[in-house]
């Protein structure tokens, strides 16, 4: 439809760019107010005249003369003719393939560039990026197959009757989920295609503002221009740079498609990765150990991380505190081999050593800038960690080149965060969205074996930001009654929120630690978005039994009384 | 000698008598004092959810309470402890034993992450069983304790009313009791139907008043109405091993958005349940073999049918327990088609001083949190402590079916009805739980819908999501709700990834678009 209508009734103006207006059309026309519902359809504009721009809708006269004011128009008009592309989008993962099928969608013709640098183990994977491959996908399976493990365990309290030693399979696991992988990767590639994008896989270097160089697998280059860029390279694990550490020890980078099962496990870190790995390591059946340098979880809210590291401690997970590692040597070779690592205490001249089938390396990432030729470009790189300042539209100091997700400087590192920021940018550049990424109250969960989710503040930051006496805090510990019957975790579980005082009790930190976390917070994440106070919280209607519904018995926290909410409600 | 014992003793007696008559007399004097004429600021009758709800806020508000709780045993004779239908044959024993039905499904799945579990898998109901019992025997006892400790009075016998200020109480040896209270709150709740007028179905059939009671496995159950609570039942039954039949007349899951319904059962059908449709039960025969036969109608083809089954559960709805209470007397006016109590916005009646809320008021959703929160409303503004009065709108709920289904507002056909087909957008995804991609299991009815008012900024009028943990899902959604939720804000919201949860925020397929509504990828 739209095509035929182009066809046959454009018109030129200025350098042989197409645009339609309805009114200059009409006489060749028998039914033009078809034309105007069809518009309307297209363009939710019914009014002539209607003004497209090289497929992009601009509107009418109005928006016209404003996007001729702003010089927007003038962009329109002279894009790209003398570029490979509109949009170039480095980096094929979350954020990249978001932004790019959008703006492909939106007409734009969109390249997006995948290269895996294999890891030092030589671990690689396909297209998706962290999320998919070695990130929420493969690690949300694995605590899966941990849950699965307690479920076990509960069921046999639920009157199931089966094999009294299940033991795991690593191996079967591992293929499960990379099949499932494999199955992400493909259906990436046919979504690239089907929406039109280009997809190569090359590792992408600027050489100039507006082109790169790729070099594929190969080593063959390649170059491409685009009029503009987007930088979604992510980040990778970081190492430690002690002896031994990139010969011997893996990061969450190989941990997935691991091909044996890593027996004895020292994780090294506290970040969110090394509680899930360790707890996911713990849960199905392995000795693990932490090895922790300062606290749990920086950033989040610290009662609820020793929360759920208490939990982790209690279900087997042993605790190295306040020790660093120097070094990692490797004592027997093999499938898994065995490791003796040493570490220095951070409070004294103490040294200890451990032996370990695998060491899983979790102190952090780094972003993925440092090499792809942004010096050639111009984007300002912080040199202390290679994160990138973009403006509240996600554009870099270059103003045609964007970048978002982890590689951002202190943004979210949040897949849904990426995807959205991804999407809304490509709205923005090519759809005239105006619509801007919110990065404030993104709800978020930890898949520790007790999860825990959060939205909003923490009580310590939220203390920093608007004093203890300004907060009220309520809080509850409760025992979910799918723990009751096998008679686990009692009163483990705990939820709080924090409501401003000065401003109506508006909930500005929910926390929650216990089954299912991620379903809890998501709606409550709408719930903060919708600005919820204390007193809509209290009439919203429990669901009963749900561990969600928690949330309406919280009690007033005092200092020194913790209501026990009784496993009756 | 013996006389002068025997006058002796007398006098001891008459002497104790008029001390403890001084006695009773100053207590009366100090009741009177605390709370005017009467001997109870509130009695409730009913300790259910509700009824207990409202008797401990008032205590805690300073309130003289006692409250009613007594047991009428089922027509099989199944009683049980304090605390109502939830605790003991409702939400409580429900979910526990939904629970047992989804670790049977997580058994299975397991194998799939890599458990290795070789040999059979098979479910002893009388382990399940006795598990939960022992789990609600602990809650009946923990709400015994709550009342003791906020001094509520806890009477264990059947109240009715005499007259707006005096209950009289009956106790199980047939002992008579009279108080007066100020206030007079029925939270007597309702108990399952039998149906009238099939020959067999009383003498043979069991309730929801008494599956999760059983010492022994039901065994091939024939499950007979649509309700949730016949689905539900269900749902657990199959899910734990047993053959098992729905018996559905007309629809299921009436007054719920029957798109979902639809689904809901569409899942229980691939789990195993079997669905006889239009089809009405005629009567109940105990052969000699101990089985259950049971011959029913076609409605659609007018054929009649007959088979065995060792148990037959009547879920054909739940009536008031209304008729021992004594309501007529008094006046207190009942709806003639529910038998339900007529209920203001403020829970009372059509007689001063005597309120009702819970199951038996009229209209009002059949639900325990909302009768806790009603409870604890009415107890505040008879306190006089407040003048809120509960609202009923937007109550979120969950039916605890294999596929769990939660909603909150209206649904699909009622907003049609309130705001046109034109005046509403429905946004819809079928989507898959990452936890079925390894476990290779069918996700065919994981959906999820949000409904739209069409303009203006596109409030939500309803929410509703079929999923596992779907009630987990909803309570959040429900807030927003609360709190005017529109479609943008969902798509401001970022997700969790990877949950169910987040499908509900990334919604964007219209159904007027006609577009396939499948959710591929992250």
């Amino acid at each position: 439809m739209y095509r035929m209508f182009r066809n046959q009734h454009n018109f030129t103006y200025g350098n042989a760019y197409h645009i339609s207006a309805l009114s200059d059309v009409t006489c060749f026309l028998e039914d033009g107010t078809n034309y105007q519902e069809m518009l309307l359809e297209m363009t939710g504009q019914k009014t002539v005249p209607n003004v497209f721009i090289n497929k992009t809708h601009v509107g009418g006269c109005d928006n016209t003369m404003q996007a001729h004011k702003d010089g927007s128009l003038q962009q329109l008009l002279s894009s790209n003719e003398a570029y490979d592309y509109d949009l170039i989008v480095i980096g094929g993962g979350s954020g990249g393939l978001a932004c790019s099928k959008e703006a492909a969608a939106l007409g734009k013709k969109a390249m997006v560039l995948d290269y895996v640098v294999p890891t030092p183990k030589g671990t690689t994977w396909g297209l998706g990026g962290t999320c998919v491959n070695v990130g929420c996908i493969p690690k949300k399976l694995m605590h899966q197959t941990a849950v699965l493990g307690t479920a076990m365990q509960d069921a046999r309290k639920f009157g199931w009757e089966f094999d009294e030693t299940v033991k795991h399979n690593w191996e079967t696991m591992k293929t499960a989920v990379n099949n499932y992988i494999g199955s992400l990767n493909w259906g990436y590639r046919v979504a690239l295609r089907d929406k039109n994008v280009n997809y190569v896989n090359a590792y992408a270097e600027f050489i100039e503002p507006h082109k790169i160089k790729a070099i594929n697998k190969r080593g063959k280059e390649t170059f491409y221009t685009a009029a503009k860029f987007v930088l979604a390279t992510g980040e990778r694990p970081r190492y430690l740079g002690i002896p031994g550490d990139k010969e011997y020890c893996i990061t969450s980078d190989d941990l997935f498609s691991l091909p044996h099962c890593p027996g004895k496990t020292l994780v090294i870190g506290a970040s969110y990765v090394a509680l899930e790995c360790g707890g996911f390591l713990a849960g199905l059946g392995l000795d693990v150990t932490i090895m922790v340098r300062s606290i749990l979880l920086r950033g989040f809210d610290q009662d609820m991380a020793n929360r759920a590291g208490e939990h982790m401690e209690e279900h087997g997970v042993k605790f190295l505190r306040k020790y660093v590692p120097v070094k990692v040597e490797e004592l027997e070779a093999g499938t898994p081999g065995k490791l003796k690592v040493t570490a220095k205490s951070t409070e004294s001249d103490e040294i200890i050593e451990g032996e370990y089938n695998t060491v899983l390396i979790a102190v952090g990432r780094d972003a993925c800038t440092d090499k792809v030729g942004l010096d050639k470009a111009g984007v300002k790189v912080n040199p202390k960690n290679g994160k990138i300042s973009v403006n509240d539209e996600e554009q870099t100091n270059v103003p045609h080149i964007y970048a978002i997700g982890d590689i951002l400087e202190g943004k979210w590192e949040l897949t849904p965060v990426a995807i959205q920021a991804g999407r809304l940018l490509a709205r923005r550049l090519y759809g005239g969205s105006t619509l801007k990424c919110d990065y404030v109250n993104v709800p978020t969960t930890v898949f520790t074996p007790l999860e825990y989710g959060s939205c909003g503040l923490s009580e310590d930051r939220a203390t920093e930001l608007y004093g203890q006496d300004n907060l009220e805090v309520f809080h509850s510990l409760f025992w979910p009654l799918e723990f009751t019957v096998p008679g686990r975790d009692n009163n483990k579980c705990y939820a709080k929120i924090i409501c401003n005082k000065l401003d109506n009790d508006r909930v500005i930190g929910f926390h929650y630690l216990g089954p299912n976390a991620g379903e809890v917070t998501q709606g409550f994440g709408v719930a903060m978005k919708c600005g919820v106070t204390k007193e809509q919280l209290d009439a919203t209607i429990g669901i009963h039994p749900t561990c969600a519904e928690v949330r309406s018995q919280l009690f007033r926290f005092t200092s020194v009384f913790i209501s026990f909410l009784p496993s009756i409600s | 000698v013996l006389t002068f014992n025997k006058i002796n003793n007398d006098f001891i007696t008459i002497c104790c008598h008029v001390r403890s008559i001084v006695l009773c007399l100053l207590l009366i004097i100090i009741q009177y004092a605390h709370t005017g004429k009467y001997d109870y600021d509130l009695v409730v009758i009913g300790g259910g959810s509700g009824g207990l709800a409202c008797s401990k806020e008032a205590a805690q508000l300073g309130q003289k309470v006692a409250v009613l709780d007594y047991v009428e045993p089922s027509v099989k004779g199944t009683k049980w402890g304090l605390g109502g239908t939830c605790v003991n044959v409702g939400c409580i024993p429900k979910k526990l034993m939904h629970q047992a039905a989804l670790l049977g499904t997580a058994v299975k799945d397991a194998k799939k992450y890599g458990w290795q579990i070789s040999g059979p898998i098979c479910h002893d109901w009388a382990t399940m069983a006795e598990a939960i019992q022992n789990h609600v025997r602990s809650l009946n006892w923990g709400h015994r304790v709550q009342l003791q400790d906020k001094k509520v009075k806890y009477l264990n016998v059947k109240g009715s009313l005499v007259d707006k200020h005096t209950v009289k109480g009956l106790s199980k040896a047939g002992k008579e009791m009279i108080l007066t209270a100020k206030n007079i709150v029925i939270a007597t709740g309702g108990r399952p139907n039998y149906p009238t007028n099939i020959p067999g179905a009383v003498e043979h059939g069991i309730t929801s008043d008494d599956i999760f009671w059983l010492k022994k496995s039901p065994g091939k159950t024939l499950v007979v109405g649509a309700s949730y609570v016949a689905l539900e039942c269900a749902g657990f039954l199959t899910g734990i091993g047993l053959d098992t039949t729905v018996m559905v007349r007309s629809i299921a899951l009436r007054g719920f958005d029957q798109q979902m319904a639809g689904l809901v059962t569409d899942y229980m059908d691939a789990y195993g349940t079997k669905f006889a449709w239009m089809c009405v039960p005629k009567r109940v025969d105990k052969l000699s073999s101990g089985a259950l036969q049971v011959t029913w109608t076609d409605t659609h083809t007018g054929n009649e049918h007959k088979d065995t089954y060792d148990s037959v559960l009547w879920a054909v709805g739940r009536a008031p327990e209304t008729k021992a209470l004594g309501l007529d007397k008094l006046g207190v006016q009942l709806r003639k088609e529910t038998g339900k109590i007529v209920v203001g916005a403020d829970e009372s009646t059509s007689v001063p001083n005597i309120y009702a809320f819970g199951d038996i008021g009229e209209g009002r959703p059949e639900l325990t949190p909302t009768a806790i929160k009603a409870g604890k409303f009415l107890a505040r503004r008879l306190a006089g402590h407040s003048t809120e009065l509960m609202n009923y709108d937007n109550v979120p709920t969950t039916v605890f079916t294999p596929l769990e289904y939660g909603c909150v507002g209206l649904s699909e056909e009622e907003a049609e009805k309130r705001h046109g087909k034109d005046g509403i957008e429905v946004y819809h995804a079928f989507y898959k739980p990452l936890e079925f991609s390894v476990a290779e299991r069918d996700a065919s009815q994981c959906y999820l819908k949000v409904i739209c008012e069409r303009g203006g900024d596109q409030k939500i009028l309803g929410l509703h999501f079929t999923g596992p943990n779907a009630g987990e899902v909803t309570q959040g959604f429900a807030m927003g709700f609360q709190c005017g939720a529109t479609y943008s804000h969902l798509l401001q919201t970022v997700g969790i990834h990877p949950t169910c949860a987040e499908e509900l925020i990334k919604v964007s397929i219209t159904k007027r678009s006609g577009l396939d509504a499948t959710v591929t990828g992250c």
